[in-house]
């Protein structure tokens, strides 16, 4: 067996521990900590038996290692129970429907965090300790201490409300509806040759992205140029230039080519914030995605769908990071087991 | 007074820790706007019984003014007045980063002194764990526990203090790691000094600095994960003035261009967030002078 075949296997099984970790989190935070589901959910005054009733329902009156057993049996073949809201529909098709709509949002604002964050970070430390320097990493330390959601707010103000150029809420204009292929609007009506939906899309995808982006950018302006001191001190970066190619070249060919391996590693680990920023931005935006729907079930005292959503983001995490990881392992041969 | 002496007071940070400054000093002064920009707000909290000009939690006006010499950040949508509302509402903020920032540095450091120094199963299980919740996304994470228990200030905080152990316990871990094989204290345990005395004296003594750092950053981190869960309805109940939940309800009044319901309140977060950000990032070149170089 090749060492890269067995390197993969090994980090997919080292991921598991992690799931059954989280799952197990999940499970005693949302049956130890103080406040009962049941009673949160009919209310104090219910009476003694409807609650007995609800509990055994939801399997709640069985001991708790049997609960996560089947909880986790159940989480394999992809079961995550029904929702108790709604015409209890199953937790997994829910998540289903409201997933794509994260996803493209989580792409859009990466591509503006990368866009911006990667340019700022490079010329930061190629122009080292200029004026051009202390700003972009002002920038970086100014735009992290945003709050999300105070972000979008302030977007909507000025484009949406003020000047009236781009749609504060939503994913596309009501009337219109991309054939569903992948649930991700842009590339459905690309594929349905739609063009009025596609412009649609991408109105109401401006806005949050930059929001999100824009504010997670910071970290990687720090983490690009931090990464871009360390390769263009090298000699290769001398030899570069010493043969006479454009300084652009050096920069962006040579040395960002090299000092991008660590910084691909840090997506990953920025995908858990990105989710979490997320959760802001949906709710600021309407947006309807797993953030919105999370929120809405707890609103709505939808416990099996709060545990579900919740499980759902533990396993999207384990699966980037194991993702990550591979990527690159493909891109650096030295690492193996 | 010098941007040294306001640190060295402001602070109290070791004289031998500013004399290892570089040529430009800009860390120094990084470190004192943040202090600056904190010992305003923390001013502001304690003096704003004396300088809000109205009840935060009475209606004192008409509805939804705009900014005047009588309403300096005009009035919320209950003719409330938002200038001693974001006055107060600092209460609530730094009351709970605090207790959290207390509650999971002190499980944090006390769990990561225990790994790191025993070193065995319990050391490997310990570390699985806090991965494992490093990994999590933070704000989802004491979304789900707070939801489950309940609005109020001590249960937000232990919220947002589960979330943040990890990052205490990996810091501390990872330093007691490199420090237990150092030649010094090896030396004190020849000399027969006890675990103890080893954990306390001669490790944990040496990632004080290293602590501050994290401290300082955490509360920035603690006070946007406050704010995240008030604007979503998971804070504390109204009426007490506090900036996340002033900011949801501002939110529903935005398309009528109601800007000063949601402009002050998040300026407010990002002048506090701010100045701890700043703080960190000053404190850490200045105590970790190794990093100068980037």
């Amino acid at each position: 067996m090749g060492s890269l075949r067995l390197y993969l296997i090994t980090r997919v099984l080292l991921a598991l521990p992690m799931i059954v970790i989280l799952l197990l989190l999940i499970f005693v935070v949302l049956r130890v900590m103080p406040g009962d589901p049941v009673l949160a959910m009919l209310g104090d005054k219910a009476p003694m038996s409807q609650i007995q009733e609800m509990r055994h329902q939801l399997g709640l009156d069985r001991p708790m290692y049997v609960q996560f057993f089947d909880y986790f049996l159940s989480l394999m073949r992809g079961d995550l129970g029904n929702s108790l809201i709604w015409g209890r529909r199953p937790i997994s098709v829910e998540i289903l429907e409201h997933f794509p709509a994260t996803l493209e949002l989580t792409i859009g604002s990466m591509i503006i965090m990368l866009l911006v964050g990667v340019f700022t970070g490079a010329q930061s430390a190629y122009r080292r300790n200029s004026p051009t320097d202390y700003g972009f990493r002002t920038f970086g330390i100014v735009i992290y201490s945003i709050p999300i959601f105070w972000f979008g707010m302030i977007l909507q103000l000025i484009f949406g409300i003020y000047l009236g150029w781009l749609p504060i809420a939503g994913r596309i204009d009501p009337f219109l509806s991309p054939r569903a292929v992948t649930g991700i609007y842009s590339i459905d009506s690309l594929l349905a040759g739609d063009i009025l939906s596609f412009v649609s899309t991408i109105q109401h995808l401006i806005l949050p992205s930059l929001t999100l982006g824009l504010v997670l950018s910071g970290i990687f302006t720090r983490l690009t140029r931090v990464n871009m001191l360390d390769v263009l001190r090298q000699d290769f970066i001398a030899a570069a230039r010493a043969r006479g190619l454009k300084e652009s070249s050096v920069l962006y060919k040579h040395a960002l080519k090299n000092a991008f391996i660590p910084i691909l590693t840090m997506i990953g680990l920025q995908f858990a914030l990105l989710l979490a920023g997320a959760v802001l931005t949906e709710t600021t935006f309407s947006w309807p995605g797993m953030g919105s729907y999370l929120i809405e079930r707890i609103n709505y005292r939808d416990f099996p769908a709060i545990q579900g959503a919740v499980v759902f983001f533990a396993v999207l995490v384990a699966a980037v990071s194991v993702a990550v990881d591979m990527i690159y392992a493909f891109l650096d041969p030295r690492i193996r087991y | 007074m010098g941007a040294e002496s306001w640190l060295k007071s402001l602070s109290g940070i070791p004289a031998r820790f500013l004399l290892r400054r570089g040529p430009k000093g800009a860390e120094v002064y990084l470190a004192s706007a943040g202090a600056v920009l904190l010992v305003v707000v923390v001013a502001l909290t304690v003096l704003a019984p004396y300088i809000a000009p109205y009840n935060p939690i009475v209606e004192i006006g008409p509805s939804l003014q705009p900014p005047s010499s009588q309403y300096p950040m005009g009035t919320d949508n209950l003719g409330r007045d938002v200038y001693s509302r974001v006055l107060y509402g600092a209460i609530v903020a730094l009351e709970v980063s605090a207790i959290s920032v207390l509650l999971s540095s002190t499980v944090g450091t006390v769990l990561g002194l225990f790994s790191g120094y025993s070193a065995g199963k319990t050391d490997r299980v310990l570390s699985i764990v806090m991965d494992s919740i490093y990994a999590f996304p933070g704000l989802i994470l004491a979304i789900a526990i707070a939801a489950m228990m309940g609005p109020g200030i001590v249960n937000m905080s232990i919220a947002i203090a589960v979330v943040y152990i990890p990052t205490y316990f990996r810091m501390i871990r990872g330093q007691v790691l490199s420090t237990k094989e150092q030649l010094y204290v090896e030396a004190a345990r020849a000399l027969g000094a006890r675990n103890s005395t080893i954990l306390f004296r001669y490790i944990f003594a040496n990632i004080i600095p290293s602590l501050v750092v994290v401290l300082s950053l955490n509360v920035a981190d603690a006070i946007l994960t406050e704010a995240g869960l008030s604007y979503l309805g998971l804070g504390i109940p109204p009426p007490t003035p506090d900036w996340g939940f002033d900011l949801s309800k501002g939110k529903s009044f935005l398309p009528g261009g109601y800007w000063w319901m949601i402009t002050f309140p998040g300026l407010m977060i990002v002048i506090v967030v701010l100045g701890f950000s700043l703080l960190g990032e000053g404190l850490n070149e200045i105590l970790n002078p190794r990093l100068r170089e980037r």
